[in-house]
């Protein structure tokens, strides 16, 4: 089992916060396909096509027969730890601050022996299974847990060092206006975070779930508008220092695409929240979070946009909303490099049509906002940087990858080629 | 002629100067939380007031500080002209900027509404109350605003536009009312609240009727106004003048009255 | 014994070993070092420069030049240029190679040089850009370099065959005391079996003195046809038989075995020696486990019985198994690449009576293993020699059963 952590105490003025540093970041190009998968937390080896070899490291060519036609397959993660070491001392300087520091040889089922890291529940001759996440330089980290689930596991240092667990975290979530803004507010605040701060713009407006939301253990609801810049910078200076997860849910949606209408106003208010609202929201608390990616058990480790999936490919019936989704999405991309020397996350969840007034017309599936709450706080848990909420985001992730052209094609059809 | 201008004007100045003449604000603080109307939401809305800071003393301009606004024609303490209602479109002059600017300066009747609304969220300003205004002060003559004292202003948070379930929920005038001031040949109408009309007003025949028939008549409209509680019922002269957007249908501004009284 | 086609290296000796002492840190480049290192072992052969038509050179840190960036920079008009980067497997590889080059007549004389600098944080920029597979998939697990990967085999190690830390231990302690009588060694202090075990912990079981220091420094010596050797007067040393083996036993789950036991009968046969007519061994000991992997695969012990070898020998230089005789790169430092031709330069050096700590009695037949390369989780390059006075080596050639 693992000694639970405790809820951190109150910081010491006078010391000064650690500054982040990052794991080694250089890798193969090849190797970052590990990484890629990381983000979405696969566990996947390179695999011969022509006869059938895992491999790992990663290669350019099967080391059996030498064939360049590679691929990357989802693997059993179980194996056995041949060998184990505690690392006391590391001339780099990210992992010198985090010693003792436990690595260990799995031999894989599967074939190939992989260097990883070790849960504190894991030791020699165990059976282990691997997990693929990011570490604080946001590439492939290879870890092994306890092939059955230990007591307070997820409290590991080296776990938590890999995933962005909200359990004692304090979370800002941007708009508490919305069904989902609440429903995450719940989620969060049930999975352990120390505060939930939830946004509420135009307070001069009621809205439905105004007094559940205050009603919500840990919520404290605060003045911001993300389309306000002034709000951002006053309630940044308030409690900038002190968001460790930040989720962004402000979304603005129209139904429509270019000629349903003839003006830009949706369009203009769709791009002034999906986009520049993260941009904000982005020059206002990004900063301090960047500043605190080390700052001990509850340092600054997440920011989660809310996207929908049609920012990968635009639904006509949606085309100016799924237009600013996209730039927003290409702003996340921005976004990620900037937090990357700090060492936060940023994690893009994607969904598809949600329940709610403006997919009305829509047939299902349709994404609950407790759902989608659900997810964000799983996506957290397990440190992802893509999460793929739903079956109509599944699939369109799917056919994307597939191929963006085709899916271009089905899409421009009237009934969006589902 | 020219004398007695130059004597009025030099009296104006003199007792803007100490002599007996205040200005008060009526405007509200264009601030970005300030609420506007909020219409169902598959209607185009108005934009709230926003500012973004260019510079600041900054790499971005070292020596300056301004800042980019934006917002809607009808955003804050706001003008409405004729063109801004489909019963006022088609008459001439109804736009901003083709508004005669001897129009923009102007006497005023304050109407006090503040007891009733005090009393009633949706109080209405009817025939009566207007009748019992002209037997107090006069007949209201031609060209003159009208503006109907709530207290509204004062209101603060939620309690503004104050939505409830059918929407919000503030005075304004009855149909009948605003047929009675567009008879005396009002200038226009003002008031404290979002819109000048009730916020249920939607609900009387016609709908909006301050809109229908003030603007059908190519009579103005003031909105959001404040400190109304500071004007006699009679004797002040409203300065508002819109800015000068083309075929504009209304305009955020600053309106001041100038009032008897002060050193 | 195994029979083996591969033709003697007859003719052809090795002269001239060169040790440029080591300091821990300095501000020369490698170049400096190299070139220092290639003066000592010219002059004390009496040639100068432009005699040389051979140039053989491993190091880490010459970037961004190469063997053919250093020839330029040092005024060098070679025939015969070989970079060889297999760090502890580089002198055996440049001794086998050179031998040929002058057995065959594509050069004359070739002098084989390694030598590194080491700068305050030259050692952590080396390991961040070591290998592709260590960048993809060890240097971001906190490794940092072997020690890590050297724990884990070392761990590996000891469950499996029961071998113990001190075991370990009396290889690092037999090591230091040799290396008290070497001038050039970097550790001056004796070390104890309890000093040892008390170390500080650097990757468990790794400790202190399991772990090398990393320094500056240069080897260097020379390859030349025998008669030139003779007749210039120079102690000469016979190379009886090589062997060089890269990613042997890839299927191992972890390195628990060398290329040597590929090899190690050949060795042998084409040396027509037995391990027990070799006076003195010189095994690469970055970490002690791999001298005992060595002292397995190279045939002086079954596999898996190295610690109880190592408790019934003293492994000194003047005992009844010579080990590691100026106290290996444990105790002497390792010079980056000239880690690899530190037990080469010495084996020349007790072969030649030229020792300048303890003098292995009637030192004729040696034997020399190299292993290099944590390319990712294990030492990829691997390579052995045999090597012998030049004054015995024709009897003992003569002698051996065909």
């Amino acid at each position: 089992m693992t000694d639970p952590i405790q809820p951190p105490p109150r910081k010491d003025p006078q010391k000064r916060t650690r500054i982040p540093v990052r794991p080694p970041v250089e890798r193969s190009r090849t190797g970052t396909q590990l990484s890629a998968f990381a983000a979405e937390g696969r566990f996947a080896l390179q695999r011969c096509a022509a006869c059938g070899q895992l491999q790992y490291p990663a290669r350019e060519a099967c080391a059996r027969c030498l064939s360049m036609s590679l691929d990357w397959q989802d693997v059993d993660p179980v194996g056995d730890v041949i060998a184990t070491t505690t690392v006391r001392t590391s001339t780099v300087v990210y992992f010198r601050e985090r010693t003792p520091w436990r690595i260990g040889t799995v031999s894989l089922d599967a074939g190939p022996s992989i260097m990883c890291h070790l849960h504190g529940d894991c030791g020699p001759g165990d059976r282990v299974r691997l997990i693929n996440r990011l570490d604080k330089a946001g590439h492939a980290a290879l870890l092994a847990l306890p092939l059955k689930d230990t007591a307070h596991m997820e409290d590991d240092e080296l776990l938590r060092e890999l995933t962005c667990d909200p359990k004692y975290r304090r979370v800002l979530i941007t708009n508490g206006r919305s069904e989902l803004g609440q429903a995450l507010a719940k989620a969060l605040s049930d999975a352990g975070a120390s505060i939930v701060f939830v946004g509420e713009a135009e307070s001069w407006r009621p809205y439905p779930g105004q007094e559940a939301l205050r009603a919500i253990p840990k919520v404290e609801v605060l003045p911001m508008d993300v389309t306000d810049t002034d709000s951002l910078t006053e309630l940044s200076g308030e409690i900038g220092g002190k968001v460790d997860i930040l989720i962004n849910n402000a979304r603005y949606v129209r139904p429509g695409g270019i000629m349903d209408r003839h003006d830009v106003n949706f369009a203009r208010d769709e791009m002034d929240v999906n986009y520049l609202g993260l941009m904000r929201l982005a020059q206002t608390f990004g900063p301090a979070m960047r500043a605190r990616g080390a700052d001990g058990v509850n340092s600054a480790t997440a920011w989660v946009n809310l996207l929908s999936v049609y920012a990968l490919s635009n639904l006509p019936q949606f085309g100016t909303f799924a237009a600013s989704n996209a730039a927003a999405l290409s702003l996340s991309q921005c976004l990620r490099a900037e937090m990357r020397s700090g060492g936060v996350r940023v994690l893009n969840v994607f969904s598809g049509p949600t329940e709610d007034a403006w997919h009305q017309p829509l047939p299902p599936p349709k994404v609950a906002p407790a759902a989608l709450a659900r997810a964000v706080v799983s996506a957290l848990k397990d440190g992802l940087e893509e999460a793929y909420v739903g079956d109509v985001a599944k699939d369109l992730i799917d056919r994307w990858r597939a191929s963006p052209k085709v899916l271009e094609r089905e899409m421009t059809e009237p009934d969006g080629g589902a | 002629m020219s004398a007695d201008a130059d004597a009025a004007l030099a009296g104006l100045v003199a007792g803007l100067a100490g002599g007996g003449i205040r200005v008060v604000d009526l405007t509200h603080t264009l601030d970005p939380d300030f609420p506007v109307i909020i219409l169902p939401p598959e209607f185009g809305q108005c934009a709230r007031f926003r500012m973004e800071e260019i510079s600041a003393y900054d790499e971005r301009g070292p020596a300056w500080k301004w800042h980019n606004i934006s917002c809607c024609e009808h955003t804050g303490t706001h003008f409405d002209a004729p063109i801004h209602w489909v019963s006022g479109r088609d008459l001439p002059n109804n736009a901003v900027d083709t508004i005669p600017v001897d129009r923009l300066i102007a006497p005023a009747c304050v109407i006090d509404c503040s007891a009733g609304a005090a009393e009633n969220d949706d109080y209405e300003l009817s025939v009566d109350d207007i009748e019992a205004f002209e037997q107090q002060h006069g007949t209201i003559a031609p060209n003159h605003w009208v503006l109907m004292r709530t207290d509204w202003s004062k209101r603060r948070g939620a309690a503004y536009l104050n939505m409830r379930e059918y929407g919000a929920h503030s005075p304004g005038p009855n149909p009948e009312a605003v047929k009675l001031l567009v008879e005396r040949d009002v200038l226009g109408f003002g008031t404290e609240t979002v819109g000048t009309d009730a916020g249920q007003g939607f609900h009387f025949t016609p709908p909006n009727p301050a809109h229908y028939y003030f603007h059908g008549a190519g009579k103005y409209g003031l909105q959001c106004l404040s400190n109304l509680d500071q004007l006699p019922p009679t004797g002040a002269v409203i300065v508002a003048p819109p800015l000068k957007i083309k075929q504009g249908t209304g305009s955020p501004l600053r309106v001041l009255a100038m009032v008897p009284g002060g050193h | 014994m195994t029979k083996t086609n591969r033709m003697a290296y007859d003719g052809v000796v090795a002269v001239c070993p060169t040790t440029v002492p080591y300091v821990r840190y300095s501000k020369e480049s490698a170049h400096w070092w190299i070139a220092r290192a290639l003066g000592d072992a010219l002059g004390a052969a009496g040639l100068a420069s432009r005699d040389l038509d051979g140039f053989s050179v491993s190091s880490f840190t010459l970037a961004p030049d190469t063997a053919v960036g250093l020839v330029q920079h040092l005024g060098l008009t070679p025939r015969w240029l070989d970079h060889i980067p297999m760090g502890g497997a580089s002198g055996v590889v440049a001794l086998r190679r050179a031998a040929r080059a002058v057995q065959c007549g594509d050069a004359d004389v070739i002098a084989c040089v390694a030598g590194d600098a080491n700068h305050v944080d030259s050692f952590r920029r080396m390991l961040s850009s070591f290998s592709r597979f260590a960048q993809d998939a060890s240097y971001p697990y906190g490794s940092g370099g072997p020690n890590a990967c050297f724990a884990l085999l070392t761990d590996h190690y000891m469950r499996r065959y029961g071998a113990e830390r001190a075991d370990f231990g009396r290889i690092c302690v037999a090591q230091r005391n040799n290396a008290l009588a070497f001038p050039h060694a970097i550790m001056k202090k004796p070390l104890t079996l309890d000093e040892y075990l008390a170390a500080r912990p650097i990757s468990d079981p790794i400790a202190l003195f399991d772990c090398v220091m990393p320094v500056a420094g240069a080897e260097a010596f020379l390859v030349m046809r025998e008669a030139d050797a003779r007749a210039a007067g120079l102690p000469a040393v016979h190379v009886l038989s090589t062997i060089e083996r890269h990613n042997a036993f890839p299927d191992d789950p972890i390195q628990m075995r060398g290329g040597w036991a590929m090899d190690v009968d050949e060795l042998y046969a084409m040396a027509g020696v037995k391990p027990a007519q070799i006076d003195f061994v010189e095994t690469y000991d970055d970490y002690p486990v791999i001298c005992m992997m060595q002292f397995e695969d190279l045939g002086f012990c079954a596999k898996g019985e190295a610690a109880s070898f190592v408790r019934s020998h003293t492994l000194e230089a003047d005992s009844t198994f010579a080990h590691n005789t100026s106290g290996g790169q444990l105790s002497v430092g390792q010079a980056g690449a000239a880690g690899g031709y530190l037990g080469l330069v010495e084996g020349l050096r007790q072969l030649t009576g030229q020792a300048l700590g303890i003098q292995v009695p009637n030192a004729a037949t040696g034997l020399v293993s190299g292993f290099g390369m944590i390319n990712f989780d294990r030492g990829l390059c691997s390579g052995a020699a045999i090597l012998a006075t030049a004054r015995s080596a024709s009897l003992s050639v003569d002698s051996a059963p065909a």
